[in-house]
């Protein structure tokens, strides 16, 4: 299974994120996005003619949707990851993965703007970002009250994996996450995964490492 | 008021490769408004007022100096040697002083946290003895003889080694360093980072490479050097007090902070203080 990547791409690193979780091995072929241009080229745009990362091959399927690249490795290889059968656990699911596309519109944009000159109305992008982020927070709080800390059911499934890449960098567009005490709970959840892989501007818990020996006293130095 | 000092640098301002045609690449130096553009076959820098700026086309990039050049750009011999891919790595808008991503780029004691499993891993975090000066004849800041354990040191590296660095600043805004290459024991390889100071807190920063790899697509090079650059980032634009301290103040350094110390009083000395804190913190 060939996944086309870019390295800084929020939409990538879903794949190879939840490919990592799953224990699942991607054929990685990175792609000049910036500043190359790469996949605008037509080389590019006979695998996807959309023109956009990232795209996963596996023998006669191209998926160009990083949603739907979810989805198929779920089904494929854990189905654990679609949450349970029911069918208003699938809905919420679904309804999850439309609103990471509303992430991708909004922290994702002013992020993009904001780290590789991409145009556009900054403060639309970091407005929208924020009611996004409320939304969120809004849920994660209720379901903490009800002792769950994913966004569907108790475990995680691929509607975590795809809201949290834009999450996570929201501050890389300039949308601080100090406000939304459930996000950073859930931030932090998702990060101590088992098989969890970090991208630049998210970071590993350092913090959950064995605690170091004990410092001597200084006297003792 | 910006000193003369500052003005008669040479800054980047874009990437060659990517200037077109009128109104091209709007930007902004040292908090002012400019233009780069293609012009009868010529990379122009036009001023806020239309004046055009001093330009010298080098490493991949235009290079604009907003005064009266004091000096030429520096050079970077290995850039025409013979076998090197010269890679240009495009640009990352940070907010941060100018002087704090060179600074940040000068220092290996946040490898192995910052870039945790590429470039430094725990428990290998002590930064060994060095050797740094300020060079009076290239008017430069070097370090030399900087060891360092890296898991993956560049792209090419199959496993852990042991890195050798030099480290060099050759303007205010921008440093190279040489570091052993995997492929090439005999050799270093070269990487750049050209920061383009936009104003006193805001910078884009162009990462440039010049290697000994004949095998790593391009795609793959870039890749390494984004991902680096931006674990970076996010750390810059939390950096506290925005503006680079050029006296000594609340700050405590330590011996593995020699080569940032050197490139402060170096800045000091010459009057280089866009971006920088002159008041103790």
């Amino acid at each position: 299974m060939k996944l086309y990547d870019y390295v800084l791409s929020a939409s990538c690193y879903k794949v190879r994120l939840l490919a990592a979780l799953m224990g699942v091995k991607l054929e990685l072929e990175a792609v000049d996005f910036h500043p190359g241009q790469a996949h605008k080229s037509a080389a590019f745009r006979a695998i996807n003619p959309a023109g956009t990362l990232p795209v996963l091959v596996d023998g006669d399927l191209v998926l160009s949707e990083s949603t739907a690249m979810l989805v198929y490795l779920a089904q494929a290889s854990g189905k654990i990851w679609l949450g349970d059968a029911t069918p208003a656990s699938a809905a919420k699911v679904q309804n999850w993965l439309a609103f990471s596309a509303r992430l991708g519109a909004s922290l994702g944009m002013a992020r993009l703007h904001d780290m590789l000159l991409y145009p556009g109305d900054i403060e639309a992008f970091r407005r929208t970002g924020v009611e996004c982020l409320r939304e969120l927070e809004s849920h994660l709080t209720e379901a903490r009250f009800a002792g769950r800390i994913f966004l569907v059911g108790d475990s995680p499934t691929i509607a975590d994996i795809a809201c949290f890449p834009n999450v996570a960098l929201a501050p890389d567009g300039g949308v601080s996450l100090d406000d939304y005490p459930s996000i950073r709970l859930w931030s932090r959840a998702v990060r101590a995964l088992p098989r969890f892989i970090e991208m630049p501007g998210i970071h590993r818990l350092h913090e959950l490492k064995p605690t170091p020996e004990a410092v001597p006293p200084l006297e003792s130095l | 008021m910006i000193p003369q000092a500052v003005l008669n640098e040479w800054y980047p301002v874009a990437m060659i490769a990517l200037v077109g045609p009128r109104p091209g690449r709007q930007t902004q130096l040292l908090g002012s408004d400019i233009a780069v553009f293609l012009e009868d076959g010529q990379i122009v820098v036009q001023g806020a007022k239309g004046q055009r700026l001093a330009v010298t086309l080098r490493y991949g990039h235009v290079w604009a100096c907003p005064g009266t050049p004091a000096h030429d750009l520096f050079p970077i011999p290995e850039a025409d040697q013979p076998g090197r891919r010269l890679v240009d790595c495009g640009v990352v808008r940070v907010k941060c002083s100018p002087l704090r991503a060179v600074e940040n780029f000068l220092d290996i004691a946040h490898f192995p946290f910052v870039h945790t499993d590429v470039l430094g891993a725990e428990p290998h975090t002590e930064v060994g003895r060095y050797e740094v000066q300020i060079r009076e004849d290239s008017d430069e800041v070097w370090a030399t003889k900087v060891h360092f354990y890296q898991p993956q040191a560049a792209k090419s590296a199959a496993g852990g080694i042991v890195t050798e660095y030099m480290y060099r600043v050759a303007a205010p805004t921008a440093a190279v360093l040489y570091k052993t290459c995997p492929n090439q024991p005999d050799a270093w390889d070269v990487i750049g980072i050209f920061v383009q100071p936009l104003t006193e807190e805001f910078c884009e920063v162009w990462p440039w490479m010049a290697l000994f790899d004949d095998t790593t697509p391009q795609a793959d090079l870039i890749q390494f050097q984004q991902m680096i650059f931006l674990q970076d980032r996010s750390i810059l634009e939390n950096q506290i007090p925005r503006l680079l301290p050029l006296d000594p103040g609340k700050e405590i350094p330590t011996q593995a902070d020699l080569t940032s110390i050197a490139y402060r009083r170096w800045l000091k000395r010459k009057g280089l203080t866009y971006g920088a804190q002159m008041v103790a913190a």
